[in-house]
């Protein structure tokens, strides 16, 4: 992938975190190629019956909208308090007191105010004090109301698809006001005038026609799953099963589409195929349901509804008895605090139970679906497999919480007690940028495009300076964790500001480690890379020992 | 600009009062209308708002937690960052409330050559934050002492707690240095971090100009221009007794004092002091991080458009059965 | 979701609190009663060292002045507005008039909640202690009474 046009320390030096002299309400945005995403793809707009389907771009001046898009924006807004009470909250209690701005990556990275969180939260804030708070109709601007424009749109669209909906200053808000939510629900404000982006849009299609966001067709889901399996066998010596929409199996397992069509993704999925075949699971893959990670939730709770449903149904129809599902961030977002609700109860599913070690899934016991990392961590402990930790020795690692793991569901410990347990050498980055804390990849909820790419090195920065500073420490040269969009956007944010560092999932150093039955003497990882000690890395790991943060 | 437009406005409140006080005949609607109207546009107002707020359900689950899950009974979780059960709850909500437990992980970040981010502890907002919160509720419990009569024992003993360094005559109260000076440090903040000065609203400095105003004017008659108490409790417990009588000489100050009071009473409803009640029902604190346990009901959950199985096979049919896939209809 | 029931407890909650003291005050009926002050009937001494008006907002500051001026700067006379000195002695001048004091001091500082610590240490002759403090001082074992005998 091609880095953005600025060399990183060009990159570097721009940040600054000067203030406009203006006040914020009178700076118009500016789409600067490099900061933005392309508009929905109009095909797609209409596949998916969305309003105002057409072929246009941010940088025209004429958007194209509805004759009467304020009413419908302002009338979408009060529905949407109506039936948010986070939103009426949020709208109502914010003191500005300023704790999130520091917190966003994006901010961060860019320096631009208006990606504070609180800045992000007032645009609108301002268009709802003017129409719907009695002390924003009488005094208006005093009060920090903004009448809705034009360009109030194009700033929402900017800034909007300038959040991750990582949830970093959820954290340190001294109410839990929670950007996320606002996105999310700006978004389909912005939705409902036809102002959507096409790494969402194209995507939600995609998974809504195949099951899954690349558009991969049952026969190809086929395909590719039997070439990985050719490919473990060529590893490891060792023929896996890997059953496809079986009915009847115990468990259906649902992962994001990238396991098996993306790299580094890919070595994960082998990890997986070695993993079940090892412990023996009685599970099966399906391609309707092909898609963990859930782009319907980037656009609205409508659209994360319908294609977090294929779930439910298809564990129904294959008549499975509980649900695995595999390393994702925003899908696990999705799975735990959205899924029982948007359609659930699934009640034909049975309270998940280890079928290895007998382990009850309490935790999961409504929704019945377990996180792959709870699964194996059980497994380990309870010493139902073997781990050569050495297979990982020319792994330094370290470990990037994904967002919505760590801020939704406190996935924690988990992840980490594997990776303790297959790998000998790991490094916490700075206590600042791990667990609750942890800095996004910069990428996610739909940015992770190339025509973005400025705005994700610089949304990335965070996380890059906290790996590189482990780098420098430890010579850590890889990078774990649980989420497909860390695995396709994290490598090129590593390229740009670090170098030498792979990224993968934790469960492709499960694989590596991973004891086999009948398997041959393994001379490689599972991305054919030679079981070594990588010596230079392990020099460089002293190179620096400044401190870092507090 | 828009501290400035604060300050005048809270200089007209005052010198509204100061002028209005001062006409003879006046202090019945500055001692006795303006309180009563005060307090019940504060008790309707927040009724009013939360009502409002609650009549929007709270459709999904969405805790932030801040620490490890209940998950597998080996591994340590953290019933209060990221609680459990609804004690969890109540103890995180606690923390929240009383301690600012968020705030009290602000940190700051600074980019230096490199680049390089580095993060440090920054407690100060957190710290003003809770010393003027703390002051003022215990102030407010203090003049409990001219509101009662007779005075609980309580409040007898906080006020002694608070006069603790029996400084001067009348003796200094702690909160009274506290509050002044947490105030001081907030607006401080808001004026001078350029950031926060940015992202800062007319309603930001006005309610900091109006406790400001309040702490001080009340200050200057303990310890300056005093007044007479007496007087001051005759017509607070009449207010309260619903037998309103207005004492004589009892000096402008308290009407200053007071009607800037009831501005912050009639203020409040309709502004971001609304914060008070809303942490309450703030979804992303007061949920427990068991959604995946317990159902979460969204009272408008409305279907919507699903690709179905039926319609997934229908579309690829030729394609899957070429392939081997097991289908439904052959 | 919508938790009408906690929201309701919550509110019903707070405006109890918050309206306690109108709930405090119907209930105790003694609410209305204001000080009752005994004033001094000697004929010879009609005249305060201060206005009414000074006296009732600022007497503890002139207590604290007088302190001041006889225990550091060694100044025992106070020159009243219209021209009368009086000796600036708590016992001795204020309480010579003002022989009761749960008559009179009492009656206010209890009202408004203000714990007087004078009598805590300044002595006076027994036979004129009236009120709350004298069963404390005149108690033949009290810590007080002993030290006031010894200064004696």
């Amino acid at each position: 992938m091609a880095g953005p046009k600025l060399k990183p320390e060009e990159l570097a030096s721009k940040i600054k975190y000067n203030l406009p002299p203006k006040g914020w309400m009178d700076e118009p945005v500016e789409f600067r190629e490099g900061t933005f995403n392309y508009s929905g793809n109009p095909k797609n707009v209409e596949y998916l019956q969305l309003p105002n389907p057409r072929k246009w771009q941010p940088t025209d001046p004429d958007w194209q909208l509805p004759e009467n898009w304020k009413e419908i924006i302002l009338e979408g807004l009060r529905d949407r308090l109506h039936r948010f009470r986070s939103l009426q909250i949020f709208m109502d209690i914010c003191v500005r007191c300023g704790a999130c701005a520091d917190k966003c990556h994006f901010f961060i990275g860019s320096g631009d105010p208006k990606n504070m969180p609180v800045m992000r939260a007032e645009l609108l804030r301002a268009v709802y004090r003017k129409d719907f708070t009695l002390a924003g109709k009488i005094f208006g601007k005093y009060a920090g109301a903004r009448e809705l424009t034009l360009d109030v749109v194009k700033e929402w669209f900017y800034y909007f698809y300038q959040c991750t909906q990582c949830r970093r200053c959820s954290v340190f808000c001294p109410y839990g006001i929670d950007t996320a939510e606002i996105t999310l629900l700006v978004r389909e404000l912005l939705g409902l005038i036809g102002v959507n982006i096409d790494w969402v849009v194209t995507p939600v299609a995609n998974s809504f026609k195949t099951g899954n966001h690349l558009g991969i067709q049952p026969h190809g889901f086929k395909d590719s799953i039997d070439f990985a399996v050719d490919e473990l066998e060529a590893i490891t010596g060792v023929k896996v099963e890997a059953p496809i929409n079986k009915k009847g199996a115990e468990i259906l397992f649902i992962t994001p589409s990238a396991d098996y069509f993306g790299s580094p993704h890919y070595y994960t999925l082998l990890g997986y195929l070695a993993l079940f075949h090892e412990i023996g699971l009685d599970y099966t893959w399906s391609t309707y349901a092909s898609e963990g990670g859930n782009f319907g939730s980037f656009l609205s709770h409508d659209m994360m509804k319908s294609l977090n449903a294929k779930m439910y149904a298809e564990a129904r129809r294959l008549g499975v008895k509980w649900i695995l599902g595999g390393e994702c961030g925003h899908m696990w977002r999705v799975v735990h605090q959205y899924m029982s609700t948007l359609n659930g109860p699934a009640d034909f599913l049975e309270e998940p139970v280890s079928p290895v070690t007998g382990t009850k899934f309490g935790n999961a016991r409504l929704t019945k679906m377990v996180h792959v990392c709870e699964f194996t961590a059980d497994l380990i402990k309870n010493g139902k497999i073997k781990l050569d930790k050495s297979r990982n020795d020319n792994r330094r690692v370290t470990f990037h919480d994904s967002c919505n793991p760590a801020r939704a569901l406190g996935l924690i410990e988990e992840p980490r007690y594997i990776i303790r347990n297959a790998c000998n050498y790991f490094f916490e980055m700075p206590e600042n940028t791990i667990k609750e804390q942890t800095f996004c990849c910069g990428s996610g909820a739909g940015l992770g495009t190339d025509e973005n790419l400025e705005m994700r090195m610089r949304g990335g920065l965070p996380r890059a300076n906290a790996v590189k500073f482990v780098k420098e420490k430890h010579g850590v040269n890889f990078l774990g964790c649980i989420c497909a969009i860390d695995k396709a956007t994290l490598p090129p944010l590593m390229e740009y500001w670090v170098g030498g560092v792979d990224v993968g999932g934790v469960h492709e150093l499960v694989g590596n480690a991973l004891i086999m039955k009948g398997e041959k003497e393994r001379t490689t990882d599972l991305r054919g890379e030679p079981l070594t000690v990588n010596e230079s890395a392990m020099k460089e790991g002293n190179m620096s020992e400044e401190p870092f943060g507090e | 600009m828009n501290a400035l437009f604060s300050l005048v406005a809270i200089i007209v409140i005052i010198a509204a009062a100061f002028l209005g006080a001062s006409v003879p005949h006046l202090d019945f609607l500055f001692g006795v209308v303006f309180p009563y109207a005060a307090i019940t546009v504060f008790l309707t107002g927040i009724v009013y708002r939360v009502i409002k707020w609650s009549t929007s359900p709270v459709p999904f689950h969405i805790p932030t937690v801040a620490g490890q899950q209940k998950s597998l009974p080996w591994i340590k979780d953290s019933p209060l960052e990221s609680p459990h059960n609804t004690w969890g709850v109540v103890g995180r909500m606690a923390l929240e409330i009383l301690f600012f437990r968020s705030l009290f992980r602000n940190t700051k970040m600074e980019m230096k050559n490199g680049p390089k981010l580095v993060y440090g502890s920054s407690k100060y907002l957190w710290l003003g934050a809770i010393v003027f919160h703390w002051s003022m509720l215990i102030i407010v419990l203090r003049h409990l002492r001219l509101f009662m009569q007779p005075i609980p024992s309580f409040v007898l003993g906080l006020d002694s707690l608070d006069g603790f360094f029996q400084v001067g005559l009348p003796g200094l109260y702690i909160t009274d240095v506290l509050i002044l000076s947490a105030l001081t440090f907030l607006i401080l903040r808001r004026l001078t971090v350029r950031r926060i000065r940015y992202i800062s609203l007319a309603a930001d400095y006005f309610p900091l100009f109006l406790l400001f105003s309040i702490a001080a004017t009340g200050v200057l008659m303990r310890y300056f221009f005093r007044i007479d108490l007496v007087n001051v409790k005759e017509l607070a417990v009449g207010l309260f007794s619903f037998h309103p009588v207005v004492p004589q000489g009892t000096g402008v100050l308290f009407y200053v004092h007071l009607f800037l009071v009831c501005t912050l009473l009639v203020y409040f409803p309709f502004s971001k002091l609304m914060h008070m009640p809303g942490i309450f029902l703030s979804p992303t604190r007061n949920l427990a991080n068991n959604s995946r346990m317990k159902r979460h009901v969204n009272p408008w959950n409305h279907p919507v458009r699903v690709h179905t199985y039926e319609e997934y096979e229908d579309e690829y049919r030729e394609k899957m059965k070429e392939a081997g896939l097991p289908l439904d209809k052959e | 979701m919508y938790d009408s029931g906690k929201i309701i407890a919550g509110l019903v909650i707070f405006i109890g609190l918050f309206t306690s003291p109108f709930w405090y005050d119907l209930a105790s009926g003694t609410a209305l009663q204001t000080p009752d002050l005994v004033l001094p009937t000697k004929a010879d001494q009609k005249q305060c060292v201060a206005s009414l008006e000074f006296m009732r907002r600022d007497h503890m500051a002139l207590l604290n002045d007088w302190r001041t001026q006889v225990v550091r700067d060694g100044i025992t006379y106070y020159k009243s507005a219209n021209g009368k000195e009086f000796e600036m002695r708590y016992t001795k001048t204020c309480l010579g008039c003002h022989t009761n004091t749960s008559q009179f001091c009492d009656q206010c500082h209890n009202y408004i909640g203000v714990t007087l610590y004078c009598l805590d240490c300044h002595n006076m002759p027994a036979t004129q202690i009236q009120g709350p403090m004298a069963a404390k001082i005149l108690n033949p074992n009290s810590e007080i009474l002993n030290k006031l005998q010894i200064q004696n």
